[in-house]
């Protein structure tokens, strides 16, 4: 049992100072990425085609799925890009606004990417902090299933479920997200082992924090790091396999597109003299990649743990 | 009545290398070999030994932190054979401090959160307005600024991140503190003021503590009785006045011999002892007494057979042991 | 002349945080196979002093003032003098040998390479030469054990082979910075033996860099303090045990425990060793000084001799310590 405890003495010292505010581990980081020009940059960059995929198609006078007949099938001569029409962006194909377009496609492929490592960054964390905290038999079981899941190729299965259940977003979220954690729990689990051993952790255990405390409050926060870093890349990993899908037509339904699929149409018709089909696509999606990576980069330099 | 009393307790770890298929069978190495030793409330026990002496594993077996056999009774109650649910009650009473003073904070958490860790763990229905004064008391006695407590680890010199982890060892009131090395990475100038707080906190209350050093100087400083391993076993246990002035096993006069004293007189004077070789293979040890294939005294008899531990002071494991002065 | 001249040597870094200045204004000579001692604590500088003087300086790192060796400026000198200097004249022994040792190299292919390199040496030749010299510093089984990897020698083995390394171009100065701390007490008797040896049989000089003073004490004729960059005393091993002539060479030795005696009580030293962000405008040791005067806080006087071949940089006169 513990003694009863006298503070008044105590408290009468303490008045006379103020509590003196920490600078955790996470400022320091976001002091040395806003020193990293080009990770501000990305950052921005990723803002603006944000921005512009939420709230473009308020911008847009034309819906994504209007088809303006007059010009369908005269893109080359009548459906170049022109502010006077509206059409910022110039028309596809079928006679619809790029522009509108665009900005769906590009709010899709966000939502892809962001959401298929939103499952991955869950799923492989806890998987791998658990599997690599507990260790022996265990760890092996868990690890040998992650290799199991590994070796299955990932594209095949992905293209299987999606011509098996039908072109559909909740098929695509789902089957990227889970199909790329293994490789995230690889990860976690091999830094996890490294935690393990680390005094912090033997002298939690030395007091008797429970292993699920210590998984939770002791080793995610310090694996976090490095998810973050690794989920920033994987996102733009995750846009271009679901690109890579649209491109082979079996990513989203139309009217609905993505950034893949607007670029495997902007290709096919390269030839017409509608380049700006393919150009404004292919922009987007690589300022998209330009700014992940860049961010991505940057956090590493933040969370470098050879700095601290 | 005794606090803590190790019964022949050994500790073996299973190896398996890297690429061993499954089937075949796991090496074996004994850390630590039939130790036994007894330590009365308010007694300071050294424990002291090179690397591969087996010592932090003996401190890690004691609160079962590693899986061992033999017993450890704790104040009558033998620790071995608890279930985890009553291991936790003891866990509060023997508490632990650790060698590198900044690994052992995690990096993530406020000073305050650290310190409370163990009061959280034990008494988990503690106020929180309670847990932060508990918290505050605790870093003033180790002579922290308790308006610190907000900060985070790496805010904190060496010698500071050592007092947060003795604040947290001390925060439940323990009656035993396991100190694993707790001066050794600290510059010269910090250890004194560590040793010195450590001495205090004993002192005033009344704990029990078992340290943990390969610097014999500081172990002959802060302890009460002395135990000397080699290779996971025992060589002397003795009243730290005997030990350091006559020690009996040959292992512990050259110990002693090799440590440097900031003196040139005295160093140019002091006879040393020098130990051919290096420490044998655990895995593989020597037969008969381990440290033979070292010592300067070792006669057939040596390897034919194990020395056993005397049962009065001054103890010592050794056929041929400097008599008692 | 002094074979190692080192006057007003400061070594800074350039770091995000700031200019940190690691040394500051040093000045010392070793003579040819002297023994000298620089002890001081974590971030007092002895390390960078070093480096700076091996012209072996992190990237970020400048030194400026002038060390010279046998008349050889070595401060800001071109690669391909200090390549020559350190292949024959200078050797250095870190405190972990596998930074310094190719881990995918055996230790024959290592040693002979230095011959083959810097003394045209066959191969054959240079291996004899290094199995010989593995021999010189005690390694059993020498010519067996030379075939071996770096990992496959114990620390303190490994200890050995550095040095051994380091001894075959015969160097007129080794350099030792921390050669035993991550070894133990017993292991670090055996080198410390080996060293005072092979310092007798091959007559170079040694500059022992440590924290500990128990080394020093027993292997050095001469001693220099540092703190926070700067030195505080230099003199004689005896009469520096004996009197320490400053209040944190005093204070050092005074929180020492000692094995050979029974202490009641330790001296301890309040504070913590200086930031070098910002590095004090007076003495460094002042914030921690019980015998601080008013004036320690502005000026520190320069090293100045009080005593023969004793020096020291305090404002308070010895009388009053």
């Amino acid at each position: 049992m513990l003694s009863p405890i006298d503070i008044s003495a105590l408290a009468l010292r303490l008045a006379k100072l103020d509590e003196v505010k920490g600078r955790s581990l996470w400022a320091d980081a976001r002091l040395r990425f806003m020193r990293n020009k080009a990770a501000v940059a990305g950052v921005i960059l990723l803002l603006l085609c944000a921005g512009f995929a939420a709230f473009g198609q308020l911008i847009s006078p034309y819906s994504y799925d209007y088809i303006d007949f007059n010009i369908m099938g005269h893109a080359a001569e009548m459906g170049a890009p022109s502010w006077a029409k509206g059409y910022y962006f110039g028309i596809d194909d079928q006679g619809r606004d790029l522009f509108a377009r665009v900005a769906m496609g590009t709010r899709i492929s966000l939502w892809v990417g962001v959401i298929g490592t939103a499952i991955s960054v869950l799923a492989g964390t806890l998987y791998g902090a658990v599997s690599g905290y507990v260790g022996g038999r265990t760890d092996s079981l868990m690890m040998r299933l992650v290799d199991v899941l590994l070796s299955i190729p990932f594209m095949f299965v992905l293209i299987l479920l999606l011509v098996m259940f039908g072109k559909s977003l909740t098929v695509l979220f789902m089957g990227i997200g889970f199909l790329s954690w293994p490789a995230m729990a690889r990860i976690v689990r091999g830094q996890t082992l490294t935690l393990k051993s680390r005094e912090f952790i033997e002298a939690a255990q030395a007091t008797g924090v429970p292993a699920l405390r210590i998984i939770l409050r002791h080793i995610v926060p310090n694996l976090l790091g490095i998810v973050v870093v690794y989920a920033t890349l994987l996102v733009p990993d995750i846009i271009l396999t679901e690109s890579f899908i649209s491109f082979l037509g079996l990513g989203v339904q139309e009217p609905q597109t993505s950034l893949g699929e607007l670029i495997s149409e902007g290709a096919k018709t390269m030839r017409y003299g509608t380049l700006w089909q393919l150009a404004f696509p292919m922009g987007f999606f690589m300022a998209t990649m330009f700014g992940f990576y860049f961010v991505g980069d940057g956090l590493r330099d933040a969370l470098d743990p050879k700095d601290r | 009545m005794t606090l803590i009393e190790a019964q022949d307790l050994s500790v073996t770890f299973t190896l398996r290398r890297e690429g061993d298929m499954p089937w075949t069978p796991p090496r074996r190495l004994q850390a630590v070999k039939e130790v036994s030793f007894s330590l009365q409330p308010g007694e300071t026990l050294g424990i002291v030994g090179e690397s591969g002496s087996g010592k932090s594993t003996l401190a890690r077996a004691l609160i079962r932190m590693l899986p061992a056999t033999g017993r450890v009774l704790w104040q009558g109650v033998d620790l071995l054979t608890l279930n985890p649910h009553q291991m936790l009650k003891h866990r509060a009473a023997i508490q632990m401090v650790f060698q590198d003073p900044l690994a052992s904070l995690n990096p993530r958490m406020t000073v305050g959160q650290i310190i409370a860790e163990p009061l959280r763990t034990h008494f988990p229905h503690l106020p929180a307005a309670e847990v932060k004064a508990r918290v505050q008391l605790s870093m003033d006695r180790v002579g922290l600024l308790p308006n610190q407590i907000n900060r985070y680890p790496h805010e904190f010199s060496g010698g500071q991140c050592q007092r947060i982890g003795i604040a947290r060892a001390l925060i439940v009131e323990p009656k035993l503190l396991i100190c694993d090395e707790p001066v050794s990475a600290l510059d010269v100038s910090i250890q004194a003021q560590v040793i010195n707080l450590l001495a205090d906190l004993r002192r005033d209350l009344g704990l029990a503590m078992i340290f943990i050093a390969h610097d014999l100087s500081v172990v002959r400083h802060i302890s009460d009785r002395v135990m000397v391993m080699y290779l996971g076993r025992v060589m002397e246990d003795a009243p730290k006045r005997i030990l350091f002035k006559s020690p009996r096993h040959p292992y512990t006069e050259a110990l002693l011999s090799a440590v440097p004293i900031p003196n040139p007189a005295a160093e140019r004077a002091k006879k040393m002892i020098p130990l051919d070789g290096d420490l044998p293979s655990p895995m593989n040890p020597p037969s008969g007494c381990v440290f033979r294939t070292r010592c300067f005294r070792a006669a057939p008899k040596c390897a034919a057979e194990v020395p056993r531990l005397e049962a009065y002071d001054p103890k010592v494991a050794c056929h041929f042991p400097n008599p008692v002065s | 002349m002094a074979m190692l001249e080192v006057s007003n040597l400061s070594v800074s870094f350039a770091t995000p945080e700031g200019t940190v200045n690691a040394v500051n204004g040093i000045s010392f000579s070793l003579e040819k196979g002297q023994t000298l001692g620089i002890v001081g604590e974590s971030g007092s500088g002895k390390s960078q002093l070093a480096f700076a003087i091996m012209g072996l300086l992190a990237r970020n790192g400048t030194a400026r003032g002038s060390a010279k060796f046998n008349g050889v400026e070595l401060v800001g000198a071109p690669l391909s003098v200090l390549n020559k200097v350190r292949a024959n004249q200078i050797a250095m022994v870190f405190q972990d040998p596998m930074t310094s040792l190719n881990p995918y190299m055996r230790v024959s292919d290592q040693m002979a390479e230095v011959l083959t390199q810097h003394r045209g040496m066959g191969k054959d030749a240079a291996v004899a030469e290094a199995a010989r010299m593995l021999d010189a510093v005690r390694i059993p089984e020498a010519r067996a054990r030379i075939r071996l990897f770096p990992h496959e020698f114990s620390g303190g083995m490994r200890q050995r082979v550095m040095i051994a390394m380091s001894l075959l171009c015969q160097p007129d100065l080794l350099i030792a910075d921390e050669p035993t701390t991550a070894l133990d007490v017993t292991v670090q008797a055996q080198i410390m033996a080996l060293l005072r040896d092979l310092q007798r049989d091959f007559g170079m000089a040694t500059l022992l860099i440590t924290h500990d003073l128990g080394v020093i004490a027993g292997f050095c004729q001469d001693v220099i303090v540092m703190y926070g960059g700067k030195v505080m005393e230099s003199a004689p091993v005896d009469p520096f045990f004996d009197s320490p002539c400053h209040p944190y060479s005093r204070g050092l030795l005074h929180s020492l425990p000692r094995v050979d005696q029974e202490d009641a009580a330790l001296f301890s030293i309040p504070g913590s060793p200086p930031n070098m962000t910002r590095a004090p405008k007076g003495c460094p040791f002042q914030p921690r000084c019980s015998n601080a005067l008013a004036l320690c806080s502005d000026y520190l006087p320069p090293l100045t001799e009080f005593a023969p071949n004793r020096k020291r940089a305090c404002n308070v006169p010895v009388e009053a310590l």
